[in-house]
């Protein structure tokens, strides 16, 4: 089996996120790049399930500009073995990824394809599930233990509730919880090898997608500052405040 | 001119970093308070670097190290320098001198340490023979096939957890251009080989935890198969090995220059004085500004200089002036960094103090600043016949 790991490259989890002053955007001037975390546990996922001998070949596919070479780079040293970039300078939204990963995965044929729950940019929580919807495959989202069975996934979920665990069979969406598991740091010599792996460069027309943007940003904002705590004297007050202040419970 | 990195490097600059920061880091506080690092430890971190194939990555492949080139080992070293000493010389990262070992020497000194096995320190200091190395007074004279050794060395780091010693010792004397100055000559010496003393050294302010030692030569008896390279070949062992560590120094000072100044940063961002952060007064925002310009400047210098290094061009003068500047650097950074933090930045609480503290020893050892100038303007005047 194959598995497909599309990745994402944004801004670095650590850098201080600060918005234009015209508001179109978000500075990625002299920001620190990388990849999402989310992607991350998708490539060490399915770095460990070829590991224990459940798929023959992992493939990492980014979208963007030239310099998400840089994470497939990552993600061949993390252990995937080779890499496709579909490069665009559009910006691309959820659906048109979703789209090219589709005409992706016709062409690669993957048994699976494990995808971040979320970028941290636009924490937009879509393309794998647009995927799944897209391929007809079956999808189980917030991924936070995954298990072969012989029909196919038991997939523990994170959900509002709790946990939920789920019977799906392959091919399938898979997209990562944070508790997954804890990506490894890159081997040496394994970033010496990733120089070697292919990583093949195509374009969204090749693929036959259409890229262009569905959705207008007319703003981009920075969220309210927030407002100062209040310290209460004992839990009935604050079970108080709750309930009749921000009657939230 | 090409100023970027290769993806390889940002990815060993990458995983360095957050090795140095999720790994080492915790660990600096109880250092600070002991004084110590338990061995278990150490061998921890060697076990945990061997496992992301990153020991030993200065040595060439061949040996079963990891081959990086200068540059990349440079910026591994300046990644590394952020952590304390005491903590990352357990990233093991052998003497290249050990390649200069005959096959014998190899399997028996370099691989070991490459394999984590064994760690080494190299001794040539003594306390009459500073600065002015070739007036080493620790001596080893031939009796048959054997060499016996006398003398005392200090300041010899890390000596405590080392299980041999590369030692430069003095087997004879030779005129030269400056008068007499003796004939070096480089031994491997096993921790306990008899006649061999390893003690504790002094206290110093910087690098708690890392330690100097002293080794007391006492008729030690040695054969002449524990002789690496020549008898009297040991100065310009040192001359073709030992130059690049003196790179290292300046590596690690920009490493650490630039994990206080980030701190520096927050700091006058977030602590308020009249009603605004500090950061606004022009006081201290040009402080800053000061200081990330001579961070960059030295990180320059020091890169410049380990890219000559691999283009195999001269680079004894670049070497010295990454050395100087960045050590320097650090000295004023650690400095200015305490201003910024006031109070604060004087007490054990915050890094910072530590810092400024380590900084000193930056610009004594490997050749103090005095020395750097002096290989710097020889490198000018010499040629002119000056
Ligand atoms: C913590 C620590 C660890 C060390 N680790 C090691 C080690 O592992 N192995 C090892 O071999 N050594 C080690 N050293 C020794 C270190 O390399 C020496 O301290 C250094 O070479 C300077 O020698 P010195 O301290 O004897 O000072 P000196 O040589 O006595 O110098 C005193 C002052 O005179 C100046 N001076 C000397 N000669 C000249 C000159 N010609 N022109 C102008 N100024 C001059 C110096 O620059 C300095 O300012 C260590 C030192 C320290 C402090």
């Amino acid at each position: 089996m194959k598995i497909l790991i599309p990745i994402k490259r944004v801004i670095d989890f650590n850098v201080r996120i600060r918005v234009k002053k015209d508001g179109s955007g978000v500075e990625t001037a002299n920001v620190k790049m990388s990849m999402n975390p989310f992607c991350e546990i998708a490539v060490e996922e399915a770095v460990r399930i070829k590991e224990a001998g459940k798929a023959e070949e992992i493939i990492a596919v980014a979208i963007g500009g030239r310099q998400c070479q840089d994470i497939l780079r990552t993600a061949l040293a993390m252990g995937a073995d080779r890499a496709i970039l579909i490069e665009t300078d559009v910006e691309v939204q959820p659906l048109a990824i979703a789209k090219l990963l589709k005409a992706t995965i016709e062409k690669e044929s993957p048994g699976l394809a494990i995808l971040g729950k979320q970028a941290i940019d636009g924490d937009n929580n879509q393309t794998g599930q647009m995927l799944s919807a897209l391929l007809g495959w079956s999808q189980a989202a917030f991924a936070s233990n995954i298990e072969f069975t012989d029909t196919g996934l038991e997939v523990t979920r994170e959900v509002d509730g709790g946990l939920e665990t789920i019977a799906i069979k392959l091919p399938a969406v898979v997209t990562t919880d944070l508790r997954l598991n804890e990506p490894r740091y890159v081997k040496l010599p394994n970033i010496m090898k990733a120089r070697k792996k292919p990583l093949d460069v195509m374009t969204p027309q090749e693929l036959g997608v259409d890229v262009a943007p569905s959705i207008d940003v007319l703003d981009i904002a920075e969220p309210p500052a927030r407002a100062a705590g209040v310290k209460v004297a004992d839990v009935n007050e604050l079970v108080d405040k709750l309930r009749n202040e921000a009657k939230v419970i | 001119m090409e100023f970027g990195l290769s993806h390889e490097q940002q990815m060993v600059v990458d995983t360095v970093r957050s090795f140095v920061e999720n790994e080492l880091y915790p660990l600096e506080d109880e250092v600070e308070r002991s004084g110590q690092v338990p061995r278990a430890l150490g061998r921890e971190i060697q076990d945990k670097v061997g496992e992301l194939g990153f020991y030993a990555p200065n040595i060439p492949e061949e040996f079963g190290g990891g081959g990086l080139d200068s540059l990349t080992f440079t910026l591994l070293e300046r990644e590394l320098g952020r952590a304390s000493m005491a903590l990352s010389v357990f990233w093991g990262r052998p003497s290249n001198i050990l390649c200069a070992g005959d096959a014998g020497q190899r399997e028996r000194y370099l691989l070991p340490c490459v394999r984590g096995e064994k760690i080494d320190a190299l001794a040539m200091s003594e306390p009459d023979a500073g600065s002015d190395i070739r007036a080493m007074k620790t001596f080893a004279r031939r009796d048959g096939s054997d060499y016996v050794i006398n003398g005392t060395k200090h300041f010899i780091s890390h000596a405590d957890v080392a299980d041999f010693i590369i030692t430069f010792v003095a087997t004879g004397e030779e005129e030269t251009p400056s008068g007499p100055k003796k004939r070096l000559t480089c031994f491997l010496i096993d921790r306990d080989t008899p006649g061999f003393d390893i003690r504790p050294g002094y206290n110093s302010v910087s690098h708690r935890g890392y330690h100097n030692n002293i080794l007391i030569f006492d008729d030690c008896r040695v054969p002449a198969s524990q002789l690496l390279g020549e008898e009297g070949s040991g100065f310009d062992l040192a001359n073709t090995w030992l130059a690049a560590t003196r790179l290292t120094v300046a590596a690690t000072c920009t490493g650490r220059a630039r994990r206080c100044f980030d701190l520096c940063v927050d700091w006058a961002a977030n602590r308020r004085q009249f009603g605004q952060p500090i950061g606004r007064f022009q006081g201290i925002s040009f402080k800053l500004a000061d200081m990330i310009t001579g961070i960059d400047a030295a990180d320059w210098l020091t890169l410049a200089a380990a890219w000559r290094l691999d283009q195999e061009l001269d680079a004894n003068r670049q070497i010295a002036e990454a050395k100087l500047y960045a050590s320097e650097m650090l000295a004023r950074v650690t400095d200015e960094a305490i201003q910024i933090f006031g109070g604060m930045g004087l007490m054990d609480d915050l890094p910072i103090e530590r810092f400024w503290r380590d900084a000193r020893v930056e610009r004594i050892w490997d050749g103090a600043s005095e020395i750097q100038r002096h290989i710097i303007a020889r490198d000018l005047l010499r040629p002119l016949g000056a």
